[in-house]
């Protein structure tokens, strides 16, 4: 079927919420979801550093302040060789689940507020019920080589995260995007300096690219949507099915 | 011994915190989690990992000086940072292992 049953959606996949240690307080559920309403993307997913203890929160807020917004639960794993990837999955109840197992993957080291902020986790309302205790910032006993296996059997999927950063990313720490897992997908930060001067073509050949905030203060959340993924339809299965295609041979359902 | 008196016996070119007692052992990683959890309290550490999470890492571990080796500096960010928190900078062109032994052998004959 033809490209032109596609639609363009706008896309935020990557943001924090004041549960991630570095992610400011003042990114409570309501706020992201406020300011996701003003800064106008149809499609947002929340994922905090190696939990998911604040998506419902997210998704409640956003039935109240962002009607018609997506909100898809996730969670940015850290792997055991100190990279990022974006976790996505189709319900809270998935997320969580798969959130219990990865913070069990965590070192047992303590979360120090002095030193990285509170790692708050927080109703629709913004009122704190709790905090998490481990360091969620730290790298869980999981590797890479189990990532994609490990989203797939809460049917979830996930892909390097912002791969242009120094630290952080699979190409700062492996060199390369492995083609033995099989990705489709790849987020980058900075696409004006990762592809300037016909850099990196070879990435868009065969990845999907995806440019997200990153959000880990309010101000980060506010310039006016401008990434959009073209979907036959605005949902987490439209999402999956495209992005964990080979590039140029998305189907349509 | 101080981080001054350490880095000069070692041939390493101090960049913050000369002052720093370094009482503790010798530890080589890459791996900042790794680091926060094994690295000895007041030690020496030496890494080619050169950013701001270095410096957390150092923090929590309570590390007394860090080793940039094989080449690498700091940049401004991560040594403004490192001032700021009382932890010593230095830098060498040797690889982790040779810069490492030659820390052993002088705390060793201090």
């Amino acid at each position: 079927m033809a490209a032109a049953e596609l639609t363009p959606f706008y896309y935020d996949l990557h943001i924090h919420t004041c549960l991630s240690s570095c992610g400011e307080n003042d990114m409570t559920p309501a706020t992201v979801a406020g300011l996701s309403a003003l800064a106008g993307p149809d499609i947002i997913a929340v994922c905090d550093h190696n939990t998911a203890g604040n998506v419902r929160a997210v998704q409640q807020a956003a039935a109240a302040l962002a009607p018609g917004l997506l909100v898809i639960p996730g969670i940015e794993l850290t792997c055991a060789e100190e990279l990022h990837m974006v976790c996505l999955f189709p319900t809270a109840e998935a997320a969580e689940a798969v959130g219990e197992e990865i913070y069990a993957a965590l070192p047992p080291i303590k979360n120090r507020e002095e030193i990285f902020g509170a790692q708050l986790l927080m109703d629709a309302e913004d009122n704190e019920h709790g905090r998490l205790e481990k360091l969620l910032s730290n790298a869980t006993s999981l590797s890479i080589d189990d990532a994609p296996a490990l989203a797939a059997r809460y049917g979830g999927f996930c892909y390097p995260a912002h791969i242009d950063r120094d630290s952080m990313s699979v190409l700062a720490t492996l060199g390369e995007v492995p083609d033995y897992l099989g990705f489709h997908t790849v987020e980058i930060a900075d696409p004006e300096k990762f592809f300037i001067g016909g850099r990196n073509t070879s990435y868009p050949e065969k990845y999907h690219i995806l440019t997200c905030s990153d959000a880990h203060r309010p101000e980060a959340l506010l310039p006016d949507a401008s990434h959009a993924i073209h979907l036959p339809e605005c949902t987490f299965e439209a999402l999956k099915a495209v992005l964990t295609s080979p590039k140029g041979k998305v189907p349509i359902p | 011994m101080t981080a001054n008196e350490l880095c000069r016996a070692c041939g390493f070119p101090l960049l913050c915190c000369p002052e720093r007692e370094v009482t503790g052992g010798v530890y080589c990683c890459d791996l900042l989690s790794m680091v926060m959890g094994r690295a000895p309290t007041d030690g020496i550490w030496f890494t080619v990992m050169a950013n701001q999470n270095t410096i957390v890492a150092a923090l929590m571990a309570d590390v007394a000086c860090v080793v940039l080796t094989e080449g690498i500096r700091p940049d401004d960010t991560m040594l403004a940072r490192a001032k700021a928190e009382g932890i010593a900078i230095a830098a060498t062109d040797l690889p982790s292992f040779e810069a490492a032994t030659r820390a052993h052998t002088a705390l060793r004959t201090r």
